[in-house]
């Protein structure tokens, strides 16, 4: 066989012309740049060297500058438990509503056929209600008279005397309610692209649908699974409605430590350094796991 | 050496909706033979295919691979592979994994010999760990074939697999996978619309038209004597006539064409009405000067060079005829004798054994290439 490629790959005319498009091309990542400079690396700095102020400080006097490093310290000594549990909390959640997520999205994007377009609105919908108010409504939902309480203890699920509200199933219950839309949208988006034409050369070549599905279709969703629990995880183990509304302080995550230091206590430098140091196992965890899931061509 | 087996299909049709894509097909393809499904886009040959791999449940009809029905089996369990049109290969896949899929599959333990084995026949060993995107379109081609053949399937379907490659690489292409098929001895069933593809490599071409066969055959039978209109102007090109049938003999068929009597041979006659078509390859069309020797036991008189065309291998011809019509001519540039010139009183004759009669009831422009169909 003698055939050989005859697509040309590249095309190495790059002269004054085109490099000056280039040039203008940049342009349009201004806005989002200086975005980006005033709402994120602006404050991050900020909350950087307020985390390193003297502690003893306080909201009314103004804190004194020390690069108190020991302030790192301290948080994770007190809160280490806290953060246990909102990773814990988020995992659980994530775990479920992937679970929950991707049998949804993979049945709107193969089996809805023209009820699609309803199938997403219906997945958005719930915001057009206000976070706050969604997560209240669970609360009598989930309450020791509510009707999803007694259906448990008749069926003797939930003990006599035994409650949904105040306990980590709550929480994580109200995790996964309101995060799941973040992990069906991707899902959604990355399945419908999942080219039809190769699940049936999966079911040619031997493969069952089961298989196909393993080989084939959950492979090249994977994009979706990633930015899914990403878009679940971060901002879940960052939250603390649910654990305010449907906890006890008993199931606080670090976002209530962190809202109480900043509003209640105005423990600036507890609460910067609290800020940071979930930033940073968040973006330490993102990495590995975008590594392990080997889709960092595919985000 | 793989197997090939019989490919049956009894009265299979399929509907969607009230349409009807394949009408009441009874077919029999022979184990180890290059059959070709022709026709144009929406002849439901295509449609045929997929009934055979099963990704489309027959309305009607049973399919059956060796002796086995495999009507109700699902894709997976079929004895069949499939080279798709747009090759469905598998992005997140190696070249070697896309080949090696349907063993692992199977749960063939000696996969990783025979999977190199099969990219070094379809001469793709140094890109066996590439990914798909990273090959030109025949480099794709190669890795669906070799995906496909490494199963051994009792047959192998083809649909349209060259379609998306360039005029060079096509003509390349086709003469390799005659090679591979006459190798392997695996039956081939091949759904193209493109006719010199279907002629260049098929044993048997099946000519498809509103979801039935219209006629079966060689591709040299189908070409020399084609028993429909569609046929005729489908498969190269075609004079066709409108003639009256004075007298018909044993042997011979012999017509009136506007006042002048040509014979044609009885088994070339598709015909059984009063009127017919006379049909006639521009090819198989001598012209001379008018009064010249006659050249075959059949001649129209009385027609004029309109138009000629130099095409390099030939001349082409129009010829306008008394009764208005223009007939094409077509004469291999041997250099025997010098073109013919514009406005030229010309004879045309033909061999008896070279022209054929057509149902009158046919449409004479059904199978002609319209604008949208064309490339």
């Amino acid at each position: 066989m003698t055939a050989r490629a005859t697509t040309t790959d590249s095309d190495p005319v790059v002269d004054g012309e085109t490099s000056k498009r280039r040039g203008r091309g940049w342009l349009l990542l201004v806005p989002g740049m200086l975005w980006l400079a005033a709402f994120f690396l602006f404050p991050t700095v900020q909350l950087f060297f307020t985390s390193l102020y003297d502690p003893s400080g306080s909201y009314e006097q103004g804190y004194a500058m020390t690069w108190q490093f020991s302030n790192y310290v301290d948080a994770v000594r007190d809160t280490w438990n806290l953060f246990a549990r909102s990773f814990l909390y988020a995992g659980t959640a994530t775990v479920i509503c992937l679970a929950l997520g991707y049998p949804l999205a993979y049945a709107i994007a193969f089996k809805a056929g023209r009820w699609k377009n309803v199938m997403l609105v219906l997945v958005i919908a719930p915001f057009f209600t206000s976070f706050l108010l969604r997560t209240l409504s669970w609360r009598t939902i989930l309450s020791d008279q509510g009707p999803v309480t007694d259906v448990l203890q008749t069926i003797a699920i939930l003990p006599e005397d035994g409650r949904l509200l105040a306990t980590p199933v709550a929480v994580i219950a109200g995790l996964v309610y309101n995060f799941l839309p973040f992990m069906t949208l991707p899902l959604y988006a990355s399945l419908d692209k999942v080219d039809h034409r190769l699940i049936e050369a999966a079911g040619d070549l031997y493969a069952s649908p089961v298989r196909g599905f393993r080989r084939v279709t959950f492979p090249l969703s994977m994009p979706g699974v990633v930015s899914g629990t990403l878009l679940t995880f971060i901002p879940a183990s960052g939250d603390y409605i649910n654990a305010e509304l449907l906890g006890t302080p008993n199931q606080y995550m670090v976002g209530n430590r962190i809202q109480s230091a900043f509003l209640t206590e105005r423990n600036y430098p507890l609460a910067a350094s609290l800020s940071l140091i979930l930033m940073a196992i968040v973006v330490v965890m993102v990495v590995i796991y975008v590594r392990r899931a080997g889709t960092e061509e595919l985000l | 050496m793989a197997e090939g087996k019989d490919l049956h299909l009894e009265g299979v049709t399929k509907r969607f909706g009230s349409f009807v894509a394949v009408d009441d097909l009874t077919l029999t393809v022979p184990e180890g033979s290059f059959f070709a499904l022709l026709g144009p886009s929406g002849c439901g040959k295509t449609t045929t295919l997929r009934m055979v791999a099963g990704l489309e449940d027959p309305t009607l009809g049973r399919v059956l691979i060796g002796d086995e029905d495999v009507t109700q089996l699902r894709p997976y369990k079929r004895p069949v592979n499939t080279v798709f049109q747009s090759y469905a290969l598998f992005p997140h896949l190696t070249i070697f994994e896309n080949v090696a899929f349907g063993l692992r599959r199977r749960g063939v333990k000696d996969y990783r010999k025979q999977t190199a084995d099969m990219i070094e026949l379809v001469q793709l060993g140094p890109y066996a760990d590439r990914k798909p995107s990273q090959l030109s379109g025949g480099q794709q081609q190669r890795v669906a074939l070799g995906r496909a053949l490494i199963n051994e399937p009792g047959v192998l379907l083809l649909d349209e697999p060259l379609g998306a490659l360039d005029l060079k690489l096509r003509r390349q292409m086709q003469i390799e996978l005659k090679r591979i098929q006459t190798e392997v001895g695996i039956t081939f069933v091949h759904v193209t619309h493109d006719q010199e593809e279907a002629m260049t490599m098929a044993d048997t071409i099946a000519v498809m038209n509103h979801g039935r066969i219209e006629q079966l055959g060689a591709p040299g039978e189908l070409y020399e004597n084609p028993s429909t209109t569609f046929v005729a102007n489908f498969l190269g090109q075609s004079n066709l006539i409108r003639t009256e049938v004075v007298e018909t003999t044993g042997t011979a068929v012999t017509v009136d064409c506007n006042g002048q009597k040509v014979s044609v041979d009885s088994t070339r006659s598709h015909a059984d009405g009063r009127s017919a078509w006379l049909g006639i390859r521009p090819e198989k069309i001598f012209a001379s000067e008018s009064g010249a020797e006659k050249q075959g036991e059949n001649r129209l008189s009385g027609g004029r060079v309109t138009d000629v065309s130099f095409v390099g291998v030939s001349t082409q011809y129009l010829v306008a005829m008394p009764w208005g019509q223009e007939l094409m001519v077509f004469e291999q540039n041997t250099g025997q004798r010098p073109p013919l010139r514009h406005g030229t009183e010309v004879d045309l004759d033909w061999s008896s054994s070279h022209a054929y009669l057509l149902d009158a009831q046919q449409d004479a422009t059904a199978g002609l290439m319209t604008p949208e169909d064309a490339e």
